[in-house]
């Protein structure tokens, strides 16, 4: 019985440490409103890099541009996987074609398909049979399909929900849900994985469990990952590099420990916690 | 005939070479091992650890799932001469370091990062550890540890030093006798902790041997081993049973798959605790009540049908031909399809040991056409000594002795047992075996007598026993038993030897009360709030009603309570077999124990409760006790 993994989860062809992601002066308005304001900031190979910032500092935002939902007004975003690629423009499923997978803030899955299946779907990039081959099914398409459901045991293995492989996702927990979440994203085999609050709404023991997930990812398999988070105690923990937003800008940029002593960015969080207040 | 382990593996591979010995689920697919496979890597990871130093006087020490490399492992040690132990995985690290010291370890083989992690964190007390050997490298990429090493470097070690000294495996194969310690077997001890049974490949392979005497078994049926390897009946069915059979054995894909992977194998032969069985029960009933009124009604029939059925065959008369027509009616029509949901379909031969199985799960189990069998043994007679005949069950008693087996019962009322498979002694604890075993008969430390039939009865365990204020003996396991019975009930403990009445200590089943809570429109938030609840008070209050109308006067249940938290192992409340350690929880609760016997209508308790990782938590609350009139 051969054990530990049989794929490689990540499809990225550089070295760790190598620029992946670079965006420069990136900014984007909503009518008046200034999500972001002329952000620059790099994530290299193999890191994980987190971008935090009190509520409405535009990290979502950031975001939405990177997996091309949304486009900014200035500045440009270009992404390196073989090819130096400008993905400013492009739309969201030609950035997905380039290997940035994402999960989302609030749960983007099919509820009343199986874990299976909703994972399967992660693999559709990847699938190369029309719909006639597909309708047929036989000989290329089913070899394909059995390829790709190898691919997927490796993802259900790493986040261990062997016990959920054919259930309905709607009749799971929360919890779990995001955790099939994270799974649709991985099935995609990214270069770069970006996760939007995948510990939202979580309690304790499902937050370690989902941070011990995470950095299985990225130290077993290499994978970059761009972490939006609230939780700091998490972030702090799990980062290499952490960027700070506050209304729209970069506010500091550095590892944990600087981040930690950063006059502007404690200025920041007890700010609006004296503007709430 | 192999009078060992390995030389039985060598026959078989010999015998059966390309047939399945073992299945493992991965990739969601059911993946084979030969024989031959099997004798491979055994070959190999005897040999990888001989040449890292493993001496026949070492142990081996197994914690993780069942996997085929946790049987190669254990098989590996005794071809060195060496003997192996199993450690639950779920056990506190103290315990382990208790078990790893005591049992003067050399290697340990261990599953996952998880148990790698527990033992890098107990790495400064457990002296004489060489290497640590694991098998899943999930997550272990980044560890330095030079002591670390993975299961198949090991095996490729062997296969290096196989090369240099070729004839070396099947010298040693030969060299094993049967009166070699096979495995030390931790007991459960409900006292303190653990003593590690020396148990001899003779003791194991008499016992299987006899077994299959009494109930035989192919070689193409199928067995799923998915309880701890380290508790002796899984020894006794994956070793002992499955090298001397053949037949091939099934490891779930994880242990919370197991139920499901169990149904996809439809095994012939099972063996089980009672909580597994007790389980599987209330599944059926909770699921039962989820349906529509037709199929409701159509099972209520069914069941009526099939109790009947099993009443007349617990008298051993013949069925008359109305009461077989029906039955074959709700055969087809209903135990059929709930058989196949619990994956019984094919089942042969069902058994329950470990602890006393209640009356009624015996029925329940009967009806549907499943013929469970209750066993009786202990780790130091290697599992078995008496056993149900099929065709002659009795479900107060726990059968009668198997071939080789003789059985005593001394004037104190104990049941001493002598046979081939009673054990060599505990491992350097010359004292307790002295305790034990007694010019060769085997203190079994429980009450029982033999009934008209020449059926065992066990009462208790001998220090169990209460004398009610009527001055009958009674069991309280036997009323524990009749509580459990009911779905919303996970464990209860009585109390009555030395007071007026009888009193119960209950723990709700938080799935099942739960769901039932959910479907009456009833909020809660913890474990201890939903015990709380008066609707969950009246509902088990029904439950111990009806349990007490079939209890003579004296022993029913005069006044109980739900307790605020869930007996664990993890606070030696139960042992790593879920039995209840009666003593220290009688200790334990003894506040709650008097409140019991007091005017009290509540008592307010504190209690620590301690977390897997090692934590602990403090809970206040206040526990309603419950008067039931009339008695």
């Amino acid at each position: 019985m051969a054990r530990g993994f049989k794929h490689v989860l990540n499809s990225s062809d550089l070295q760790p440490g190598d620029l992946q992601l670079e965006a420069e002066g990136v900014s984007l308005a909503f009518g008046g409103v200034q999500a972001l304001a002329d952000v620059s900031l790099d994530v290299r190979q193999s890191e994980i890099r987190a971008i935090i910032g009190p509520n409405g500092a535009g990290k979502t935002s950031f975001l939405n541009c990177v997996s091309g939902l949304y486009h900014p007004q200035h500045g440009r975003i270009r992404y390196f996987n073989g090819d130096e690629h400008e993905v400013t423009s492009l739309r969201p499923h030609q950035i997905a074609r380039l290997g940035i997978a994402r999960s989302f803030q609030n749960i983007e899955l099919f509820k009343h398909m199986t874990v299976l299946d909703n994972l399967m779907l992660g693999r559709h990039v990847h699938l190369k049979a029309n719909v006639f081959t597909g309708g047929l099914f036989w000989g290329r398409a089913q070899r394909e399909e059995v390829a790709h459901r190898h691919f997927i045991e490796d993802v259900i293995d790493l986040l261990e929900i062997e016990a959920i492989r054919k259930q309905p996702v709607g009749t799971l927990s929360y919890g779990l849900q995001k955790r099939v979440e994270l799974g649709r994203a991985l099935a995609l085999q990214p270069s770069l994985l970006v996760l939007d609050e995948p510990m939202a709404g979580m309690n304790m023991e499902e937050k370690e469990d989902i941070a011990r997930f995470i950095l299985d990812i990225n130290e077993e398999h290499g994978v970059t990952i761009i972490i939006i988070e609230h939780d700091m105690g998490v972030v702090m923990d799990i980062s290499d590099r952490i960027a700070v937003l506050d209304f729209g800008s970069k506010i500091a940029d550095g590892t944990p420990g600087e981040i930690q002593r950063d006059e502007a960015v404690i200025r920041a969080y007890l700010g609006s916690v004296a503007r709430e207040g | 005939m192999g009078e060992t382990f390995p030389q039985l593996l060598l026959e078989r591979a010999r015998e059966l070479g390309e047939h399945t010995a073992l299945r493992e689920k991965d990739y969601g697919i059911w993946q084979s091992v030969t024989w031959d496979e099997y004798l491979q890597h055994v070959r190999d990871f005897s040999l990888g650890l001989i040449s890292l130093g493993l001496t026949p006087e070492d142990t081996v020490a197994i914690i993780g799932d069942n996997r085929p490399e946790w049987i190669y492992a254990e098989l590996a040690a005794q071809v060195a001469g060496a003997k192996s132990i199993g450690i639950y995985q779920d056990g506190v690290v103290s315990e382990i370091v208790y078990i790893i010291t005591h049992a003067r370890v050399k290697f340990i083989v261990v599953e996952d990062q998880e148990q790698v992690d527990k033992i890098l964190e107990m790495w400064d007390d457990i002296d004489g550890v060489e290497k640590v050997i694991y098998y899943d490298p999930k997550g272990l990429r980044n560890y330095t540890e030079p002591f670390l090493m993975f299961f198949p470097e090991v095996e490729k070690l062997g296969q290096e030093y196989g090369e240099a000294h070729p004839g070396l495996f099947e010298e040693l194969v030969a060299r094993g006798r049967a009166d070699d310690v096979a495995v030390l077997s931790t007991t459960s001890g409900t006292t303190g902790q653990p003593k590690l049974a020396m148990i001899t490949h003779r003791n194991l392979i008499s016992m299987g041997r006899h077994l299959l005497e009494v109930d035989p078994l192919e070689t193409d049926d199928r067995f799923v081993s998915f309880l701890p390897l380290a508790w002796i009946g899984e020894q006794m069915m994956s070793f002992a049973c499955s090298l001397q059979q053949g037949f091939a054995l099934h490891f779930p894909e994880e242990p919370e798959t197991a139920l499901a992977n169990i149904r996809e194998i439809a095994p012939q032969s099972m063996f089980s605790p009672p909580r597994i069985w007790e389980d599987l029960v209330s599944q059926v009933m909770v699921k039962m009540e989820d349906s529509t009124w037709l199929k409701r009604a159509v099972y209520q029939w069914a069941m009526d049908v099939g109790y009947r059925m099993a009443d007349v065959r617990f008298r051993k008369e013949e069925p008359d031909f109305a009461l077989r027509l029906q039955y074959w009616l709700a055969d087809w029509t209903v135990f059929q399809t709930i058989k196949d949901h619990l994956g019984l379909r094919h089942i042969k031969r069902a058994y329950t040991g470990g602890a006393a199985l209640g009356p009624d799960v015996f029925r329940f189990f009967h009806a549907l056409g499943v013929n469970l069998k209750q066993i009786y043994g202990q780790t130091e007679a290697s599992g078995i000594s008496v056993l149900h005949r099929d065709g002659d069950i009795k479900f107060q008693t726990v059968g009668t002795p198997v071939p080789g087996t003789e059985i005593r019962i001394a004037d104190s009322g104990e049941i001493l047992l002598k046979s081939e498979a009673v054990f060599k002694g505990y491992f350097s604890n010359h004292e307790a075996t002295e305790e034990a075993l007694v010019d060769g008969w085997l203190r079994s430390g429980d009450a029982g007598y033999f009934d008209e039939d020449g059926h065992l009865i066990v009462i208790d365990r001998a220090k169990d026993v209460m004398t009610l204020h009527d001055g009958t003996k009674f069991s309280p396991q036997f009323i524990e038993n009749k509580l459990k019975f009911s779905p919303y009930v996970q464990e209860a403990v009585v109390f009555g030897g030395d007071w007026p009445y009888v009193t119960a200590m209950i723990n709700i089943d938080m799935e099942n009360t739960g769901k039932w809570a959910e479907n009456n429109q009833l909020a809660y938030t913890t474990y201890t709030d939903l015990a709380q609840k008066p609707e969950v008070y009246d509902l088990v209050r029904d439950h111990v009603l009806s349990a007490n109308e079939d209890l003579p006067e004296a022993a029913r249940i005069r006044r109980f309570l739900l307790l605020h938290k869930e007996l664990d192992a993890d606070d030696a409340e139960l042992t790593r077999t879920r039995k209840v350690r009666r003593r220290f929880v009688a200790q334990r609760y003894d506040h709650i124990i008097s409140a019991l016997y007091s005017q009290n209508d509540a008592i307010d308790v504190e209690t620590t409760i301690s977390y897997q990782d090692g934590r602990t938590a403090n809970i206040k609350t206040q526990l309603k006790i419950e008067t039931l009139n009339g008695g």
